[in-house]
């Protein structure tokens, strides 16, 4: 995904001399075809995420598109009253482009993580707030990006993302994808857990349940529509995030079930009020963490056979 | 001069347990690991007062590792003076482990702080130390912070706090090896003249060679440089040191040798292939 990132944020630079590359001692080799490119349009902020946001906010009031990149966990969390501030009170132009998402910087630990930064800036006003599942995906969210005038927050994972999508693949701003139906269970996901789901929805296949899967790659604006029919459809809910269940995904969720009074039964899974613990690899954490496929895959059986 | 030797080769001995535990454990931060070890060893060995007895006493001084991305230096002390057992560094970075790869307080023991994030070590520290005035304890409180770690604006905010409060029961360490994780901090963003800053900032700086073991503890034995102020040690160390392609090289950073590179690296620090 970073990869996809950066290589759309180049071509975007090439056709728009607006566009700014900023970082916080962050992204070495991968932006050298960038700084080669556009010298004067690179800046690298040192260890200072807060100033690089309130810099980049200054940048924007003057007309410059600043796509503000670092580890998401520093970049949201640090600078979060920049964001606040700086960029959304105010209505700035500015892109903040977290890498990381999740607990993909699996033995780092806790400080590397982002599972809660979703939740964070999805409550702030006038964010919208992308969560790309692989490399296709994140290109066109970085072109939109570019193309929305005011705050954007984009979570990607790390480099080396497997590929969900074929070439063709339309994008739209807040409208959900179905990437596989089915009527027995709606599973609402995002980011490269995606993956995951996949795995699990062919197994649930396996044992004669079909499940609908849904990619919600905006969480902000969320797709209500397509929640709604999915819920009216199944009756059974499923929302799978590597992040907390918390305010991110699953809350985003639940809210528009709740206020459009549909009765489902609901299951939010996620990390349920805890750092993500454990270390080892991403496929270790995942496991650790209850978000494996065989994790969701019982998960999903047992919300379709509450009462 | 026995003790010196004798310490000489640990640090020695705990150059080679980084490079060992990081390239077993797959994933890791060498060069700035390897820039601390004689910083470690001088505090640890002879400096302060905290054994594996007495991590829990009120009394005792506190060691603050603000750049967490070196943690496997610490690691490799803490487990050498007995503070956990030495199986527990083949660990490292597995699943399931205590050890990853930033210290977390809750798991380890002898660890006095979680960092990972930079810049979040010294105002920790400097509550410490603002408690342990408040309650009359003759602790002394030492955190280690990276030269890239100063251009966070907390650690300005707790200088000028700790100067304030004339904590001089605080030692504050810079590993100045001028590198950050892309680049020399020079070609990024300067912070020299370092020393003036600090000075201006309220502090008593000293500078040492940082991979002098003598010096540093002599340094320390001295302290508080002046009654009233925060003390700092401007340690000048080479990042990566004992590595020699490792050494003032960026890349190195957060990157893994090849089979080629683990070979000259293990001749060097003088570890018996496997
Ligand atoms: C708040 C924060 N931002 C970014 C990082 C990522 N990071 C880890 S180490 C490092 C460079 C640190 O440089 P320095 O403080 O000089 O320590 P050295 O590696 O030279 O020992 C960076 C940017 C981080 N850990 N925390
Ligand atoms: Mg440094």
């Amino acid at each position: 995904m970073r990869n996809a990132y950066i290589d759309a944020l180049y071509e975007l630079a090439g056709r728009d001399c607006r566009v700014l590359a900023l970082v916080a001692d962050n992204g070495a080799i991968v932006y050298d075809k960038f700084r080669a490119a556009y010298p004067g349009r690179f800046i690298n902020f040192g260890i200072a995420e807060a100033n690089m946001i309130g810099v980049a906010a200054g940048l924007a009031s003057c007309g410059k598109v600043p796509f503000a990149y670092t580890i998401a966990s520093f970049l949201t969390m640090r600078a979060f009253e920049q964001i606040r501030n700086d960029v959304c009170m105010q209505r700035m132009n500015v892109k903040i482009v977290g890498i990381g998402a999740g607990f993909v910087y699996s033995n780092l630990g806790a400080t590397h993580h982002a599972t809660i930064d979703m939740s964070i800036m999805r409550a702030l006003p006038g964010m919208t707030v992308f969560s790309p599942s692989g490399p296709i995906e994140a290109r066109k969210i970085t072109k939109e990006a570019a193309r929305i005038d005011g705050p954007v927050y984009i979570r990607l994972s790390v480099g080396g993302s497997p590929e969900i999508y074929e070439a063709g693949y339309e994008f739209e701003t807040g409208k959900g994808v179905i990437l596989r139906d089915g009527g027995d269970a709606a599973i609402f996901t995002t980011g490269s857990i995606t993956t995951e789901v996949l795995k699990a929805h062919g197994e649930l296949k396996n044992m004669g349940i079909n499940a609908r899967v849904v990619n919600i790659h905006t969480i902000k604006p969320i797709d209500k529509d397509l929640i709604i029919d999915s819920v009216s459809k199944t009756r059974a809910v499923i929302t799978v995030e590597e992040h907390s269940i918390i305010g991110g995904l699953g809350s985003a969720v639940a809210e528009v079930i709740a206020e459009n009074g549909i009765a489902a039964r609901f299951k939010r899974i996620g990390l349920n009020g805890v750092f993500a613990g454990g270390y080892g690899t991403y496929d270790d954490m995942k496991e650790r963490n209850g978000l494996s496929a065989n994790a969701i895959v019982r998960e999903t059986i047992d919300c379709i056979n509450k009462n | 001069m026995d003790k010196m030797n004798h310490l000489i080769n640990k640090a020695e001995a705990i150059r080679r347990s980084i490079f060992k535990i990081i390239c077993e454990g797959g994933g890791g931060h060498i060069p700035a690991s390897l820039s601390i070890v004689e910083i470690l060893v001088a505090l640890y060995y002879e400096i302060l007062n905290v054994t594996p007895q007495t991590i829990s006493d009120p009394g005792r001084d506190r060691f603050i590792l603000s750049k967490g991305h070196a943690c496997v230096s610490l690691y490799a002390v803490l487990a050498d003076l007995g503070f956990f057992d030495k199986s527990e560094l083949d660990t490292f970075g597995r699943s399931g482990t205590i050890l990853g790869g930033h210290p977390d307080m809750l798991k380890i023991p002898g660890v006095e702080a979680s960092t990972g994030a930079l810049g979040h070590g010294l105002p920790f520290g400097t509550g410490i130390a603002m408690a342990g005035k408040m309650d009359n304890r003759d602790f002394k409180v030492f955190v280690v912070m990276g030269d890239g770690e100063c251009q966070e604006g907390s650690v300005w905010e707790a200088a000028m706090f700790a100067a304030a409060h004339r904590l001089d029961n605080l030692c504050a360490i810079i590993d100045h090896n001028r590198l950050q994780a892309m680049d020399t901090l020079d070609n990024i963003v300067p912070i020299s003249p370092l020393a003036d800053k600090w000075r201006a900032f309220g502090w008593h700086i000293m500078e040492a060679d940082g991979h002098n073991i003598k010096e540093l503890i002599d340094l320390f034995s001295t302290l508080p440089f002046q009654t009233g102020k925060p003390s700092m040690i401007i340690a000048n160390t080479i990042k990566g040191k004992g590595v020699s392609f490792m050494e003032n090289e960026p890349i190195w950073h957060y990157r893994m040798p090849n089979g080629q590179e683990m070979r000259v690296a293990y001749n060097e620090l003088g570890i018996e292939p496997q």
